[in-house]
């Protein structure tokens, strides 16, 4: 099954959560961290290395001198102004190419060729329980997340393993649509907090628009009338609150040790599992 | 004028708060722009009074022609973003994702394809309940070109801030570092990092300062939530100090936060507040380096 763990709001627990999920579904799970521009997963991990970095990369085009009429064919097939020309001369942005080929495929005097550009690393790193840590690190200065994202995905793809869990990054734009696309469930993490339901309610939105099921995890709960906020939504939505994680300041300096949930709390790995169980019996649209 | 950046990298540290009450400091004409297009908070905190709303086109989607197209899936294997079915003697289709590449509509051996204007959601200028404006935004479910709306919500108020006597701009900015951050922090006059002390915090912290320094722009960082973890604060201060970046302040974990977004307000709003002072006095170290 492929669990992807998102929320809208930046900071709710998505991670946290993400890690607890693939600690209880250990070992025949693989998890992905696809928040490529921040990724935090293999923080909760610092003694272990990667076993293997695999290079993220995307094709640009590379112009060869020589066969241009400058007839602008390629410039004006880009949609993303990663083309110029001066003269019989191309220019290239590769930080604003989309790698879609269509320069490539237009040029009638075949001047341009992709070559490969480096946008990230793939990391693997083994993890206590025979699970494994998938990380994708985009390099600092590319500004699109989603290729590296799709690569992730498609090694993902190729796992043995039964279970993927998917610590997605925040927001409900492309990285997020990307991460959450044909996955089987989504987790969404939030707290009882005007900002928190807000973007409750976007990522919500874009989930029933890519139809994919969803329910939710109820982080930092205060008590009934606190958390009123998500539970009045949830009910009115038709959608299975799963979990209220309770505020707990020992969780809140455990994570910010790099502590992960059930090393703080042993005892809620049954609220984990009792979680999973319900997915796994079908969660809601 | 000059435009002043709220990040974090890492989501939930209080960027959106903090922004809300360097608004609520700065001069009443303040321009606002809430960069955080997915998932746009600011409104919350200073409620608009009066909105007009605008529909944000940018890029483009094909859209197929059923007289034209006859069904040979050529479209669909030259796809790259694999976001484009053709199946038996159905029209091609589009998920999500597409990115509006238009090798589709290049290629379509009976012209059967044409890219059309995307509608990527709604531009919003806001009146608020002093002067200035607010601009802000709202992204069609799980739409493309988050980078372009933001470009488009700052020359907006740039263009509303070179008619103010003192032409300021704040801006709230998005998490991460990729295209929206970008967008967000080309040509801003200063940054101010919000981050907290956790390892993640750090860690994103440090990611987003090399952004930051490839973009050449200037930045402070604000520690909030100081007291969860003393031995991490004193990594952050370090790692600024190292890298000559000023830690304007630390404030610390106060509930008062939560109360005030709960009531829609700033902490600034409610009185007697420690924290309020705090951020007063980081606001007045601020002042100096941005007006």
């Amino acid at each position: 099954m492929k669990i992807a763990v998102a929320s809208g709001k930046g900071g709710t627990g998505k991670t946290t959560v993400a890690i607890a999920l693939a600690q209880c579904l250990a070992p025949d799970v693989l998890l992905v961290d696809c928040d490529v521009e921040e990724p935090n997963c293999h923080l909760f991990y610092p003694g272990i290395q990667p076993e293997r970095s695999v290079a993220a990369e995307v094709t640009v085009p590379v112009f060869m001198d020589g066969k241009c009429t400058g007839c602008g064919k390629c410039v004006q097939a880009c949609r993303f102004h990663a083309l110029a020309r001066l003269g019989k001369r191309i220019l290239v942005f590769p930080e604003m190419c989309h790698s879609c080929g269509g320069c490539t495929m237009i040029c009638p005097e075949g001047c341009l060729t992709e070559q490969p550009f480096h946008i990230g690393e793939k990391e693997f790193r083994p993890l206590p329980g025979g699970t494994t840590l998938l990380s994708g690190v985009m390099d600092v200065g590319r500004s699109q997340a989603p290729p590296l994202i799709r690569q992730l995905k498609a090694l993902a793809d190729e796992s043995v393993c039964r279970n993927i869990v998917f610590d997605a990054p925040p927001g409900t734009s492309c990285p997020f649509v990307t991460t959450v696309q044909e996955c089987d469930h989504v987790v969404l993490v939030t707290e009882p907090t005007p900002f928190g339901l807000h973007d409750l309610q976007l990522a919500v939105d874009v989930l029933r628009s890519l139809n994919v099921p969803c329910s939710v995890v109820l982080n930092r709960a205060g008590n009934d009338d606190e958390n009123r906020i998500i539970t009045d939504y949830c009910t009115a939505n038709g959608l299975d609150l799963l979990w209220k994680i309770p505020y707990s300041r020992a969780v809140a300096e455990g994570y910010s040790c790099g502590k992960t949930l059930l090393d703080v709390m042993p005892e809620w790995k049954a609220d984990v599992t009792a979680l999973l169980q319900r997915i796994h019996q079908g969660g809601c649209r | 004028m000059k435009e002043l950046l709220i990040l974090s990298g890492k989501g939930g540290s209080g960027k959106t708060s903090i922004a809300a009450c360097f608004a609520k400091l700065a001069p009443v004409n303040t321009a606002l722009v809430d960069c955080d297009v997915d998932a746009s908070n600011l409104p919350l905190l200073i409620p608009p009074l009066h909105t007009d709303e605008s529909e944000f086109f940018a890029g483009t989607i094909p859209e197929f022609i059923p007289d034209l197209c006859v069904r040979c899936g050529k479209c669909a294997s030259l796809c790259r973003y694999q976001v484009l079915i053709q199946n038996g003697n159905d029209l091609p289709y589009i998920i999500a994702g597409c990115e509006g590449c238009g090798v589709c509509a290049d290629h379509c051996p009976k012209q059967a394809v044409r890219m059309v204007d995307r509608h990527c959601g709604y531009c919003m200028e806001s009146t608020l309940d002093r002067d200035g404006m607010m601009f802000h935004a709202r992204l069609l479910p799980g739409a493309e070109n988050s980078g372009k709306l933001i470009a488009e919500l700052r020359n907006r108020a740039k263009a509303y801030a070179e008619q103010q006597v003192c032409p300021l701009i704040i801006s709230d900015g998005p998490p991460g570092i990729g295209c929206p951050v970008i967008s967000s922090c080309a040509g801003v006059d200063h940054a101010v990092l919000v981050t907290e002390p956790t390892v993640s915090g750090l860690h994103d912290m440090q990611r987003l300062m090399q952004l930051l320094k490839q973009f050449e722009v200037p930045c402070s960082v604000i520690i909030n939530k100081c007291d969860l973890n003393k031995d991490v604060c004193d990594s952050i201060r370090e790692y600024c100090g190292e890298h000559q970046v000023e830690v304007l302040g630390e404030l610390n974990f106060d509930p008062a936060f939560s109360i005030a977004l709960r009531q829609g307000r700033t902490v600034l709003d409610l009185p007697g507040t420690p924290v309020a002072d705090d951020i007063k006095t980081i606001w007045n170290k601020l002042k100096p380096i941005i007006m």
